[in-house]
């Protein structure tokens, strides 16, 4: 089943699928290392439950969730 | 002697900065946060024999991106003015790098990488074996530990040594036939053609233009025909999709994980710094720390200061006096520049020095990032950023510091609106005002528990301030900087062990100094003219008495009087002239005087008539009126707008007004 990145479950690994948004947002997800087929884990919520952060390739990234909504994740076992 | 160009290349937050200053001796502070180094700088050394000149190009995730600072460094690697590009990545996050050496390679012929924080793999359990890296990527690579400052020497070998490669050739799938059509087309330019091609490919505006400029472009028949058959594919997309394959085959094997919760540390405290109980009063605790330590450790120093300075005032006016100086200039040389130079500088470097340090050490710690984290939400609500926050909280030691440490916000519009709303956190300039004034006429004198309950007033006006600027961000966000979609994104460092020694130097040299020099500059100019106002005559009267009397109604509408004005527009230099400048005009004296005494400092208050409601009056435009010369020259700098440092002026300053008018209409 499809999933945002917003999301998905704490300490869950998942693959990323599409990368959507404006033209910028998107530019700096890629730049990130958001890019499909790569794994990414959500580590951390803040207190106030926006912005999550994931860890991509070792490095942990905050996210506000609006932001996160733009990458489309599917669940590894899918 | 043999000379070397060096581009300095790598991600934020890798120690790039950190290996630029070890090379070449410098002290620029380098934070555990992204994005700390904005300009290019370049530097000299010499090592064995050979020059090497080093550019710190701003730090970039990717060479292809569009954000203005991060091409910046694409254009400087594009231009071509140096011999070899270093990349540097961080050895516990290889992933996170190698894609800009793929990109850096695609680039230029001559590449070293620098695997630094290379101590801090080791330590957790990284293993990455250096030699096949270096057969994948066919240049050299060295180990380095910056901050130990091991492997320079190596690493300015095999800068030395480096041999020319050819441009690395990406295999870019359904694109490969269309970019070598633009190829052809570009035949006659004898750079990069294939890394132009793809650029003209993907249609970047702002390299589309530079190739215009270098009369390279040329988009003809071909192009078009390559443009229309991708015309349903995402070539952007498709550029870095392949570019990531490539950059993982190169890293295939090299890395393994002896523990792989070697993160588990910072992931630990992260839990805790970030819970949804403990993080804000953890955060809130550390801050009022900071600043506690800050206003009592800095009474003592200031004071010992403040009677050294003054202990030289006689023996400095002999002086003048033996080299024939005419008395007149005499006085204006001791009793008005001097004098307020002094000042100046005995209440505002102890604090400094204080504070910055400490806030130093909390950001080389890595827990800077993890408020921006907590505090985020609060801030997109208003349309702003969470690393805002950041800059109100180092705004609290100094406005002109604050503005400049807003580069770290990366949208534009959201940067403006910390830079303009800065002026809301009363800097250590307005503190010691503030706190004498509410001692005397809120708390009282020699009551007991008299400087806790002082603390939770100030509190009170620090909430004041950290609302209005929530208040104006969310109106600048909706008038002015209106319609900018803002995205946040935000590294999570590993937390570092600080380097007390560099803390302390960089944090002193680069923001305690920085800050005092400037306020030098402005305190020797404002200190001549403070001199002139109070002792030129004009028919018998004094042209303070004349400025006095001028703004005397507007003071009275604002419940307050002529004199507290004076002192506030004196008082733009630096705000801690304001009290000064205020007991030099009741007391009709002709130089700046001294608070020592809170009790007779009091009567002379009340017997120019301050009551209560006079002192609120007063502290409402103590907090908020413009920035001191200093911010406003940084905010020039930062925003290179006259229309934003106007806003920054004029904000606060109508804030300020409307609280004291609102104060007089209701009390």
């Amino acid at each position: 089943m499809m999933e945002t990145l917003d999301k998905i479950d704490l300490n869950k690994e998942v693959i990323i699928v599409k990368v959507k948004g404006l033209e910028e947002i998107k530019r700096r997800f890629l730049d990130l290392g958001f890019i499909p087929g790569e794994k990414v884990e959500c580590v951390l919520l803040s207190p106030f439950k926006s912005p999550h952060a994931y860890k991509i390739n070792n490095t942990v990234i905050a996210i506000r969730n609006k932001d996160a909504r733009n990458i489309e994740v599917k669940y590894e076992k899918d | 002697m043999k000379k070397i160009r060096v581009a300095l290349i790598g991600s934020p937050n890798v120690g790039k900065s950190t290996i630029y200053n070890a090379l070449t001796n410098n002290h620029e502070h380098t934070g555990n946060w992204a994005g700390k180094t904005v300009e290019n700088v370049s530097s000299e050394c010499v090592f064995e024999g050979v020059n090497y000149t080093i550019f710190d190009l701003p730090g970039t995730y990717s060479l292809i991106s569009k954000s203005k600072e991060e091409m910046v460094a694409t254009d400087f690697i594009f231009k071509g003015n140096f011999d070899v590009a270093v990349v540097v990545c961080d050895a516990t996050s290889l992933e996170k790098g190698i894609n800009l050496v793929v990109q850096v390679q695609e680039m230029s012929k001559k590449v070293v990488v620098a695997l630094n924080l290379w101590d801090e793999a080791l330590k957790k359990g990284i293993n990455i074996d250096v030699k096949l890296l270096e057969k994948n990527l066919g240049c050299p690579v060295v180990v380095t530990s910056a901050r130990k400052k091991e492997g320079l020497e190596e690493l300015l070998k095999a800068i030395e040594e480096v041999k020319e490669n050819d441009y690395i050739d990406i295999n870019y799938g359904i694109l490969n036939k269309e970019i070598e059509k633009v190829e052809e087309e570009i035949k006659n330019y004898d750079g990069n053609k294939r890394w132009v091609a793809l650029r003209i490919l993907e249609g970047n505006k702002h390299y589309l233009d530079l190739f215009r400029k270098r009369k390279i472009l040329d988009i003809g028949l071909k192009t078009k025909e390559a443009k229309e058959a991708l015309e349903n594919v995402d070539i952007p997309l498709e550029i870095v999709i392949n570019m990531h394959k490539m950059a993982k085959l190169k890293l295939k094997n090299v890395v393994s994980y002896k523990n792989k919760d070697y993160d588990l540390k910072t992931r630990k405290i992260d839990k805790i710094l970030t819970s949804k109980i403990w993080g804000i009063p953890i955060m809130l605790g550390m801050l009022l720390i900071l600043f506690y330590i800050t206003i009592v450790g800095a009474n003592y120093p200031s004071d010992l200061l403040f009677k050294f300075f003054a202990s030289l005032e006689p023996g400095l006016t002999k002086i003048l006096d033996f080299i024939l100086v005419p008395p007149f200039l005499r006085e204006m040389l001791v009793n008005g520049v001097y004098k307020t130079l002094y000042w100046v500088v005995s209440v505002m470097m102890p604090p400094m020095m204080i504070f910055f340090p400490l806030f130093t050490f909390l950001e080389d710690l890595g827990v800077l990032p993890r408020i921006a984290f907590n505090m985020d939400k609060a801030f997109s609500k208003c349309n702003a950023c969470g690393k805002q926050a950041l800059t109100m909280c180092m705004g609290i030691g100094c406005n002109a510091v604050g503005v400049t440490g807003a580069r770290i916000i990366d949208s534009k519009y959201e940067r403006y609106i910390a830079i303009i709303t800065n002026a809301f956190m009363p800097c250590n300039g307005k503190f010691p005002t503030l706190i004498a004034i509410i001692t005397m006429f809120f708390v009282g004198l020699n009551k007991t528990m008299g400087s806790f309950i002082c603390a939770l007033i100030l509190t009170g006006f620090i909430l004041l301030g950290i609302l209005f600027t929530f208040l104006v961000s969310f109106i600048l966000a909706k008038t002015v900087f209106r319609g900018e979609a803002t995205s946040f994104t935000l590294e999570l460092p590993p937390y570092r062990k600080p380097n007390i020694f560099q803390v302390i130097v960089s944090s002193v040299k680069n923001r305690a100094i920085f800050v005092l020099q400037r306020a030098i500059k402005v305190a020797i100019f404002a200190g001549a003219l403070i001199w002139v106002v109070a002792n030129v005559k004009v028919g018998g009267v004094t042209i303070m008495n004349y400025l006095i009397k001028f703004f005397n109604p507007v003071g009275v509408m604002l419940g307050v009087d002529g004199v507290v004005i004076l002192s506030l527009i004196l008082g733009f230099p630096a705000n801690e002239i304001v009290i000064p400048a205020l007991l030099m005009s009741y007391l009709k004296t002709s130089s700046l005087v001294d608070m020592q005494n809170m009790v007779e400092l009091k009567n002379i208050l009340v017997l120019n008539g301050w009551t209560v409601k006079f002192a609120l009056s007063f502290l409402a435009l103590m907090m908020f009126h413009y920035p001191c010369s200093t911010t406003m020259l940084t905010i020039k700098k930062e925003t290179g707008s006259n229309f934003y440092t106007f806003l920054a002026f004029i904000i606060p300053l109508v804030v300020g007004i409307i609280l004291a008018i609102g104060i007089n209409i209701i009390l």
